[in-house]
Formats: structure tokens, C-alpha cells, sequence
């Protein structure tokens, strides 16, 4: 997979990115990331924002040792899902952690990081990742 | 300079990132005959840079301070190392601590003293009026040429602080400052250039030592205090023995120095060095005891900045203890790669 320079993309994504911000349910109370009008539970419409714990803890995880070719350099790599305090589940890179320590169950809390670089001379994509918690 | 209202700190934060590489390591590679001149140092991640490090350290700070977001009136960031050339730093963690669109901000640079200048002129804002409160944070991940005797000591880190004007929370209050500059060529990194130079005849006393010394004996006799005034001194650390030889100097004993010298663990974090000394100062200081911070930035000068401590003070501590604790040693290949030294692709 060759990645498509876009800054318009990165842009319109970034408060996403940058910051667990999710949708909280006014009908059923599920928490989702990231936020959206319509609950996946339930189709309530009218979801509040609301920015999520930070801790949470693995639920299942991938080992990722032949990247797409902008991750080229940083295998391996982890990408998990995160389920984070209050249930939303986030699906992001691992880090500071070699693939052979990482748990089911592992708790874990986000960090800001870098993401890629889009070329040498292109910007460069920030966003959370997380960390093992002790 | 005494700031014309009450003005001080309401909460702090410091980050270092896991990895280390030791001195022994890097003189396997590059051979030396001397001491090193710290024991081990501090190494990013692939993933890290001064605007990562900077935004962990600044998150810890604010929410330290339980300060409103919408109440932050200004992010300062002093770095020598922004991981673009054009394209402030400060914009990314403001937007990333969800502070903008209404706040001032802009990234500084003076080589290591960039962030205890930040700190003065949101203390400045505060103090006018103008802003509540502002973030003022040092950040550097360093770099030095591969066999380079800085490459001993080029570290990573940041500190952050939430400069304050709200008498009820702050924790330390900014007592004076004093900042003394000189043109001074001791090191310097050309545009497009990517590892800096250094003149050895003035990087001792004609750079550190007479700015550590001009600006801490300036601040003690405009405030009127003496060494023993204070209980704990945190100078520049670009090593171990250059804050140990300017507290000697100045009549400061090594136990108020020791408690903030982090440099033999993490070595030289640039712009973060004396701010990272201070946050492991408050972690461990009791209210009402006074401390002096010394920056010193290459080019030439150094901020030096007294504050007291309020009955506030260690009801919360930052990180930096766990931080420093966590460590994971990598050898000089990894290390050449996490640095850049090494590029793939
Ligand atoms: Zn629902």
C-alpha cells in the first residue's frame, strides 16, 4: 500500500487524533470513539462529547512486521484495542513496548507520538498511541 | 526584575523518555582516554521529538494546576530543537491540550536557556494582567555530531510549568529574575546545518561559568540574599562537574545543589535541563523554603529565577520520579537509529 499525501486529511482529522475525544450515549450510556452523531448500540442520535480516560487496557493485539510503506523502519510494531476506563474501545499503535511483552489485559495509558511523516519534506502526523502503564 | 504582582507556578510537569544509552557505550564505539563526563543519558523513541516530549510534560503541568483550559492564556515553547524548521511546535500541543484558538502562542529559541525565558515572560503576562495563566515549557531532544565529546551528554526531556497569578493555587511564588546576556560564540548550528559546532577554549569560563555566575550574583544582590538564603540552588547541567565547580564558586554547598542534578542520569536535556532539576526539587521541597534556578543557554546567557514555596507545595508530585525509574538501555545501534544517525529508506 502506497500512502497518499494529503494535509487536508490530516488537518480535518486532527482533533481526533491529537485527543480522545468520544460520544457518550444520551439513550443507552455506551461511550464511543471516536465521536459521531449516531450511537452504534442503539441509533440515538445526539451524542455528547466527551474527552475519555486515558488509562485502559489491551484487548486484543496484532504484530505488525511488514508495514505499509510510510511505516517502513518502525517494524515491528504493535496496533491494539484499547479499552479504555468507562468501555469506549480505541484501536491505535502500542509503544515504548517490544511486541513479546505485550498482554491481553496489559493496562496501558495514552501518549502523544508521532504517527508518520508523510515524506522528508512533508508534514508530520501526531496522535495518541499508548504506553504500558507501570 | 521583581514582577509587580503575585505571580508564580500552580503546577509542573517533566518527561523523559524510557530509553538510556550509557557513557561506557558510546566510548566503546568512539574511544575516548578521559572520564565521561555523566554516567548515562537519556534517548527518544523512534516516535518521540521535542514536540512530543514537550506536550507530555505540559498535560502533567496543567493538570497539576486544575487550571480551566479555557483559562490558559499562552504556550510558550523554548526549544533548539523543533521538529520543523518552519511550523511552530506550539500550535500542535495547544491544539492537542484542546486550548485553541483564543491563547498566545510561539516557539522560542536561545540554546538551553530558552525555556526558563519562556517562564519569565509568562510571568510578565500574568503579572501585566493580561493573560490568567500561561504554560511556559523547555524541551530538546539534542543532537551532537557521532563522535562528537557532546554526544556523551546530548539527552532528551521537557519540563513544563503553568505560570499563575491565582494566589490560592499557586505552590511556588516567583520571588525575582534576573537574565544576563553577552555575544558569546560558544556553539552554534547553521541553517540547513545538522549537527552544531562548538569553540572549546569558551565553553567553561568565558560562556557557562561567567553568565551562571553573572546572573545568580546579580539576582542575590538586587534581591538582597546570600547563599545561604536558600535551600536548595539548580544550575545548567550540560555535565556533573560543571554546577558542582559554579556552586563552589558562587559559595553554594553541594548539598543544595545535589538534590536537583539529574544530568549524570539523563544527561544534557538542553532547554529542559535546569526546568527538569527544578520539578525534582518541588517534588521533594516543604512550604515555605526558597530556590534558585540558573539557566545557562550557549550564544551567550543565563536567567536566573528565585522562588519560594507555599504551604501547596507536595500536595501533588509530577512523574518524573517513575520516569526516571523506568529505564530500558539500548546499544549504540539502536540508539544510532532512535537518534537518526542511522536512516531507512
Ligand atoms: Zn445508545
Amino acid at each position: 500500500m502506497v500512502w497518499a499525501e494529503s494535509v487536508p486529511r490530516v488537518w480535518r482529522e486532527r482533533a481526533k487524533k491529537y485527543r480522545l475525544l468520544g460520544g457518550k450515549c444520551p439513550a443507552c450510556g455506551s461511550v464511543v470513539y471516536p465521536h459521531r452523531q449516531v450511537c452504534p448500540y442503539c441509533g440515538s442520535e445526539g451524542l455528547q462529547l466527551v474527552e475519555l480516560p486515558r488509562k485502559g487496557r489491551v484487548i486484543s493485539y496484532t504484530v505488525i512486521r511488514h508495514p505499509p510503506s510510510d511505516f517502513v523502519g518502525k517494524e515491528p510494531y504493535v496496533v491494539a484495542i484499547v479499552e479504555l476506563e468507562g468501555g469506549a474501545r480505541v484501536l491505535a499503535q502500542l509503544t515504548d513496548v517490544k511486541p513479546e511483552e505485550v498482554r491481553e489485559g496489559m493496562e496501558v495509558e495514552a501518549v502523544f507520538r508521532r504517527y508518520r511523516e508523510q515524506s522528508p519534506d512533508g508534514i508530520i502526523e501526531y496522535g495518541i498511541k499508548f504506553r504500558p502503564a507501570h | 526584575m521583581k514582577f509587580s504582582m503575585n505571580v508564580g507556578i500552580a503546577g509542573y510537569g517533566a518527561y523523559v523518555p524510557i530509553y538510556r544509552i550509557r557513557a561506557a557505550e558510546v566510548a566503546r564505539v568512539w574511544g575516548s582516554g578521559e572520564e565521561e563526563p555523566v554516567r548515562e543519558k537519556s534517548v527518544p523513541g523512534l516516535d518521540e521529538d521535542s514536540l512530543t516530549m514537550a506536550y507530555e510534560a505540559a498535560r502533567e503541568a496543567l493538570e497539576m494546576s486544575g487550571v480551566e483550559r479555557s483559562e490558559v492564556g499562552a504556550v510558550l515553547v523554548g526549544s533548539e530543537s523543533p521538529p520543523y524548521a518552519v511550523k511552530p511546535s506550539a500550535t500542535v500541543i495547544a491544539e492537542a491540550l484542546g486550548l485553541t484558538p483564543r491563547v498566545v502562542a510561539i516557539d522560542m529559541e536561545f540554546a538551553c536557556k530558552a525555556g526558563t525565558t519562556a517562564m519569565i515572560l509568562a510571568a510578565g503576562l500574568v503579572a501585566s494582567g493580561a493573560i490568567k495563566h500561561g504554560l511556559a515549557i523547555g524541551t530538546d531532544n539534542a543532537q551532537a555530531r557521532p563522535g562528537d565529546e557532546l554526544e556523551y551528554t546530548a539527552g532528551a526531556g521537557a519540563a513544563a510549568y503553568l505560570v499563575s497569578g491565582d494566589g490560592d493555587r499557586l505552590l511556588a511564588v516567583l520571588e525575582y529574575a534576573y537574565s544576563y546576556v553577552t555575544d558569546t560564540p560558544d556553539f552554534w548550528r547553521r541553517e540547513g546545518e545538522r549537527y552544531p559546532r562548538h569553540a572549546y577554549r569558551f565553553t567553561g569560563a568565558p560562556a557557562y561559568f561567567n553568565h551562571i555566575v553573572g546572573a545568580a550574583k546579580g539576582l542575590m544582590e538586587e534581591a538582597g540574599l546570600k547563599p545561604s538564603d536558600f535551600d536548595y540552588v539548580v544550575f545548567h547541567q550540560p555535565n556533573v562537574k560543571f554546577p558542582l565547580r559554579a556552586a563552589q564558586m558562587l559559595g553554594f554547598k553541594p548539598e543544595q545543589v545535589k538534590p536537583g542534578l539529574l544530568s549524570g542520569e539523563i544527561g544534557n536535556t538542553y532547554a529542559a535541563a535546569s526546568l527538569i532539576g527544578l520539578a525534582r526539587v518541588l517534588d521533594a521541597a516543604k512550604p515555605n523554603q526558597r530556590i534558585l534556578v540558573v539557566s545557562f543557554g550557549s550564544g551567550a546567557g543565563s536567567d536566573a529565577i528565585s522562588l519560594v514555596t507555599t504551604e501547596n507545595v507536595g500536595k501533588k508530585k509530577s512523574s518524573l520520579e517513575r520516569l526516571l525509574s523506568r529505564k530500558v538501555y539500548v546499544d549504540y545501534g539502536l540508539y544510532a537509529k532512535m537518534k537518526g544517525i542511522l536512516r531507512v529508506a
